[in-house]
């Protein structure tokens, strides 16, 4: 059973814990220096949800860290989901980063093991995945519940997060899924982000699993879901990507409608799943996922029934800290 | 097997014991019970021929049936006698999101994904079977290349960093 006494660590877990439909989405991390990128892709997607994940090298491929768009999103006001991986760092590192990020006022941490260095764009890269997920949610979860570090050490004030890891419903071994669903809600998960979901019979299945086992109930599940551009997207996010499912019968529908029609269709199927995932029990919200497509996010969002949210704090002072940024980012916010 | 990883790497013979992993449970438990009454006579006598036999026929027999990578803290009877240091991401708590549709590895797509095989395979077994679900500590770099049975017998394996503190 939840912990409802202890008062909500993050606006995302406040959300989750009044029973509304949440609505992450994911911020493409810019391959860019420059603070105003990632603030443009933020502006859209802040409108439509309650929460944007800062992406960590998404299919090993390298962009903006993680850290750094979490930096600049929480010292705009938005409520940041800090993806950690244990694909590039080990356990020295991912603990400092934690601190690192929990002291820059992150509150909600994914913990993943992340796509393989051989699914991006420099596979020559030595992989580190010294921890994995389970071992990762553990860490975290002591970091935060004891004050220690994993060598023992005290912490003078711990980091106060809300814990994320995520789960692919749609790769094998199916029966196990769900109990390894169940691992990571002992190691320390409260919330879940899933992995793209165009297969929903096959997410039917799972969450029966998931409430035969009573999981429903210890953790907040937010299916992922993201609209497919064109065909050709669809067999790239198919075939390259690693862990997406895409059936057939959407690939086929994708491949009937002519090419200009192509990015209407798969919003169009987007927006059907999400309706369906939403009847589902035991599913608390969704996870927006759409590579270069923010204005795609937010009509599929808008047209789902699921505006409006509320993600940021303090009103306008978005608007003030991406006008600062452009002269001199770090002076300006500290004395605003 | 076409590829350059060693995790891939196949011996004649040792997938049929492993998909038949009773057999492999009784050896488990059998030669448990011979290395922790003899090592320990061994290593008076001669406590580096003990240490260096005990690597190397590990090495040999391990090497063979498992692909065994020298971790040095073996958990093979908790993961359906598959070795989970086969993963090429060193993965010690399951599968990852990764695995294809056809149950392939994510980085080999030639290979069987090592945890679709772990979860088959102790659905068959009789006594480890329930132990897939335990949640195993991070590794210890340290022991790699030592004994996986001598660090089993001086405890050395099971010993956790003091944060990691399961459920205290």
């Amino acid at each position: 059973m939840r912990d409802l006494t202890t008062p909500p660590r993050s606006r995302l877990e406040r959300v989750l814990r009044s029973g509304r439909f949440a609505v992450t989405a994911e911020l493409d991390a810019p391959d860019s220096a420059d603070p105003n990128d990632v603030y443009q892709n933020a502006l859209v997607l802040a409108e439509v949800c309650d929460a944007i994940n800062a992406t960590d090298g998404a299919g090993a491929n390298c962009h903006m860290s993680s850290m750094g768009c979490c930096a600049l999103l929480t010292r705009a006001g938005y409520e940041a989901v800090l993806q950690m991986g244990c694909r590039d760092r080990n356990r020295i590192a991912i603990q400092g980063d934690l601190l690192g990020a929990a002291a820059m006022g992150v509150r909600n941490v994914l913990c993943l093991t992340g796509d393989d260095v051989s699914a991006g764009d420099q596979p020559e890269a030595k992989r580190v995945f010294d921890l994995d997920s389970i071992q990762l949610l553990q860490v975290a979860r002591m970091m935060r519940d004891r004050g220690v570090l994993l060598s023992g050490r005290k912490l003078r004030t711990p980091p106060q997060f809300f814990l994320g890891a995520v789960e692919n419903p749609f790769a094998p071994p199916f029966d196990w899924r769900p109990l390894r669903l169940e691992k990571k809600v002992k190691a320390g998960a409260e919330f879940i982000q899933t992995q793209y979901c165009f297969d929903v019979p096959r997410l039917q299945q799972f969450m029966r699993r998931v409430r035969d086992l009573g999981l429903h109930e210890r953790v907040y599940i937010l299916v992922g879901v993201g609209p497919i551009r064109s065909y050709k997207a669809a067999e790239f996010m198919r075939d390259r990507v690693p862990g997406v499912w895409i059936p057939d019968a959407v690939m086929q529908r994708m491949a009937k409608t002519p090419k200009l029609q192509q990015a209407e269709e798969g919003k169009r199927i987007c927006i059907e799943i999400i309706q369906q995932v939403r009847e589902i029990e035991g599913v608390a919200g969704i996870h927006v996922m759409a590579y270069r497509q923010e204005e795609a996010v937010a009509e599929v969002i808008q047209r789902a029934g699921l505006l409006p949210r509320r993600p940021r704090s303090h009103g306008d002072r978005i608007n003030q800290v991406i006008q600062t940024t452009r002269t001199d980012s770090v002076r300006c916010v500290l004395s605003s | 097997m076409v590829t350059h990883m060693k995790e891939a790497r196949r011996m004649p013979g040792a997938e049929w014991l492993k998909n038949h992993p009773r057999w492999l449970e009784r050896a488990y438990l059998f030669s448990k019970r011979i290395i922790m009454k003899a090592y320990p006579v061994m290593k008076r006598i001669h406590p580096r021929f003990a240490n260096w036999l005990m690597v190397r026929s590990e090495e040999v027999l391990k090497g063979w049936v498992f692909n065994c990578q020298m971790c040095g803290q073996c958990i093979l009877h908790s993961t359906g006698m598959t070795c989970p240091m086969n993963c090429p991401k060193n993965l010690r708590n399951g599968p990852c999101g990764g695995v294809r549709p056809n149950g392939h590895c994510e980085v080999i797509p030639e290979m069987p994904c090592v945890w679709v095989q772990a979860w088959e395979r102790s659905r068959t077994m009789l006594i480890f079977a329930d132990d897939i679900k335990v949640i195993q500590p991070p590794v210890n770099r340290t022991l790699q290349n030592e004994s996986a049975w001598v660090t089993m017998i001086e405890g050395r394996d099971v010993q956790t960093p003091k944060g990691w503190g399961w459920d205290a």
